[in-house]
């Protein structure tokens, strides 16, 4: 029992053969996510998207390996996020740069990858702002903005004259409160009142009876999905009874998010949303990534947007893998990368080659039962919708 | 204009009993035990979690869920007192926090394994939810609930604590262990048991407060600065002294978010500052 067998130079040439094939090195994909901390829920979904697309389409693409290599951030912390891109570039040397649920993290490494040239897409944060920061940035999701306008214009058409606006008091909050002020107004509509709540708010009783009381038609929020605040809301909207006094919930799809609707119970039924997808969307494409994911997350598990992103980034970076043969470099990456078309779980996605941020259809869906479970039910849909923000 | 102010002194004062109710476990294990106990969130996570999967797989009636949080809760805590709690009843605060906040930690990483990142779903029943009117004031039914829990407890914990032999046992115990141990007090016992209770309450202010705070396994940290306040604004020693805070800062909280909501976030911490100013040892002190 000895494993001496081999000699010498068959050893040498075994080497040799391999430094050769310098092309069978596995394309390095460096995951920068959240998945710990307050925010894990966005990392997990993403991650589980990422997986979910390589357990459907191989795990090898042009003759390589896809590796994913996954870091993280432990919640919105630019710093770290800096440190683990910085890892991920010189240690690792990761062909891309990928993830980023938080505005914030994404921020921090975009000076990063101007620097190292790496392609980044980011599969979720949704600041408009972000690809202006980098020439190598490229957004597989989508913008608040995006699709904040098409509701105020749905609200307009469908009678809505009046409206108070509530929305968490941070970045992408903001975003949405001066999207849809912008938009709504410009259509005629009168905001009656504006209020910004806290990040961290247990308690909504006191905002909203101060809407109660002021009487709007509808009132738009927009809160952070995947965390306790949308659920909150809906709960004291409907305790205090707000749709019995005639006032309509309207919001972006964040706070009726796949995810978190079956922990809502009754109190989001009828509720009037803005996104880009839904999991209920038809389509051959979503349904392949539905049973791809229960794979890979457990049956039961509902995705969300957060983890069509994971799923359409690794997409990205298949065709271009398949388009550079393998050979990825950056400015080849990103010629590929802008005007690029993916068939989505969503619907047709194009990435603007101007603005690197995609072009996608909005839907306008309501929560309904299918099958005695909630849904988001698309009923209307504005194609190919840029984001208003820039 | 009378009526919303009514409104908002009972909203106040249901959120405020909301915050006593999350935090009466920890006015025991650190006010009356001085035992620093950041691990409390985790307690109130356990419990919550044992009441939405008793409700929700089990159909298990809520009322009937809150008791076996409280018992889960419980009997977690007479197990980590006997491993590890009881050797630090004399460290050093430090101590006490490292471990403490070490065990918060692995409890929301055993709370992701388990039951995964997302929020947890609780449905009330039909009776407890919904809301009704007197003299055209709404009153939600949950709130009115909850201010009952909360008084009930109240006086339960102050009479046991101030008028049977265990409360005097307890605060024996803590202000002079030795001398209490030669007194004939088993003062391993009293601890265990006080220490049981306190994350006991912890449990049951958990599942008490998921229909509100919601429940994801960083509730431990998410929530840990309210405990904080109501105990340390409360006064540590007493149980009126946190009831008393939390409802101030209850009411504070909930008016300063009415009336000026553009200060909205500050407005707790704001009066926070304002009573540990004026009463630095607490609003009711054991001298």
């Amino acid at each position: 029992m000895s494993i001496r067998v081999f000699s010498a130079p068959l050893l040498a040439a075994a080497w040799l053969a391999a430094g050769a094939a310098g092309a069978e090195e596995p394309i390095r994909v460096g995951m920068i996510l959240e998945m710990s901390g307050p925010f894990a829920d966005i990392g997990r979904q993403i991650l589980n998207g990422a997986n979910a697309y390589i357990r459907a389409h191989g795990d090898k693409v042009a003759g390589r390996q896809i590796e994913l290599i996954v870091k993280d951030t432990t919640g919105a912390s630019p710093d770290v996020a800096k440190r683990l891109a910085q890892e991920l570039i010189t240690n690792d040397n990761v062909d891309f740069l990928a993830g980023f649920g938080l505005t914030p993290n994404a921020l921090a490494v975009a000076s990063l990858a101007t620097e190292a040239r790496k392609p980044m897409i980011v599969m979720n944060a949704a600041t408009s702002v972000i690809t202006t920061r980098s020439p190598y940035i490229v957004r597989v999701s989508m913008t608040l903005p995006q699709v904040t306008a098409p509701l105020a214009t749905w609200a307009i058409k469908n009678g809505i004259k009046s409206v108070y606006t509530l929305v968490s008091d941070y970045g992408p909050g903001i975003d949405a409160e001066t999207t849809f002020k912008k938009s709504f107004t410009a259509g005629g509509g009168k905001i009656v009142g504006e209020v910004r709540v806290p990040l961290r708010n247990p308690e909504f009783a006191p905002f909203l009876q101060r809407i109660k009381d002021a009487r709007p038609q509808a009132v738009f929020i927009f809160l952070p999905g995947s965390s306790e605040q949308p659920v909150a809301f809906m709960k004291g909207f409907a305790e205090r009874e707000l749709n019995k006094a005639g006032i309509r919930l309207i919001a972006t799809g964040d706070v009726t998010e796949d995810g978190v609707l079956e922990a809502m119970g009754d109190t989001p039924m009828g509720v009037v949303t803005t996104h880009h997808y839904s999991v209920a969307h038809e389509g051959s494409q979503n349904r392949a990534f539905l049973k791809a994911y229960a794979e890979i997350a457990g049956p039961g598990t509902r995705p969300n947007f957060m983890a069509v992103g994971g799923w359409d980034g690794m997409a990205a970076i298949y065709e271009v893998a398949r388009r550079l043969n393998g050979e990825i470099s950056a400015d080849k990456a990103m010629d590929v990368l802008k005007g690029l078309r993916i068939d989505s779980p969503r619907g047709p996605l194009f990435i603007d080659p101007e603005t690197r941020d995609p072009i996608q259809t909005v839907y306008v869906r309501r929560v309904q039962k299918v099958n005695g479970k909630p849904y988001n039910v698309e009923f209307e849909q504005i194609p190919d919708v840029k984001d208003p923000g820039k | 204009m009378i009526s919303s102010l009514i409104g908002v002194v009972f909203d106040g004062l249901a959120y405020g009993m909301l915050l006593f109710l999350i935090s009466v476990g920890l006015s025991i294990t650190l006010g009356l035990m001085n035992f620093v106990n950041l691990a409390h969130g985790a307690f109130g996570m356990l419990g919550g979690y044992v009441c939405a999967v008793a409700t929700t797989h089990w159909n298990v009636p809520f009322l009937a869920a809150l008791p076996l949080a409280f018992a889960a809760a419980a009997l977690t805590g007479v197990l980590l007192e006997r491993v590890l709690f009881r050797r630090l009843y004399r460290g050093s605060p430090l101590d006490q926090v490292l471990l403490t906040i070490g065990l918060t930690f692995m409890a929301i990483a055993v709370a992701t394994y388990l039951f995964g990142s997302q929020q947890q779903a609780l449905h009330l029943p039909r009776y407890l939810s919904g809301q009704f009117s007197v003299y055209r004031v709404d009153l939600n039914i949950y709130r009115v609930f909850l201010l009952a829990v909360g008084l009930v407890l109240t006086v339960a914990l102050t009479l046991v604590v101030d008028r049977t032999r265990f409360g005097a046992a307890v605060r024996a115990a803590v202000d002079n262990p030795r001398v209490a141990e030669a007194l004939g007090i088993r003062v391993a016992l009293v601890f265990q048991i006080a220490f049981a209770a306190g994350c006991g309450l912890a449990g049951l202010g958990g599942a008490l407060g998921v229909e509100v705070l919601g429940l994801d396994p960083v509730f431990p940290l998410k929530y840990l600065v309210y405990f904080l306040l109501v105990v340390a604004v409360g006064g540590t020693g007493t149980l009126k002294g946190p009831l008393y805070a939390a409802l101030l800062l209850g009411v504070a909280d909930v008016a300063g978010k009415y009336y000026v909501p553009q200060a909205g976030a500050f407005i707790i911490y704001a009066v926070m500052l304002i009573l540990l100013i004026i009463r630095p040892q607490g609003l009711v002190s054991r001298s």
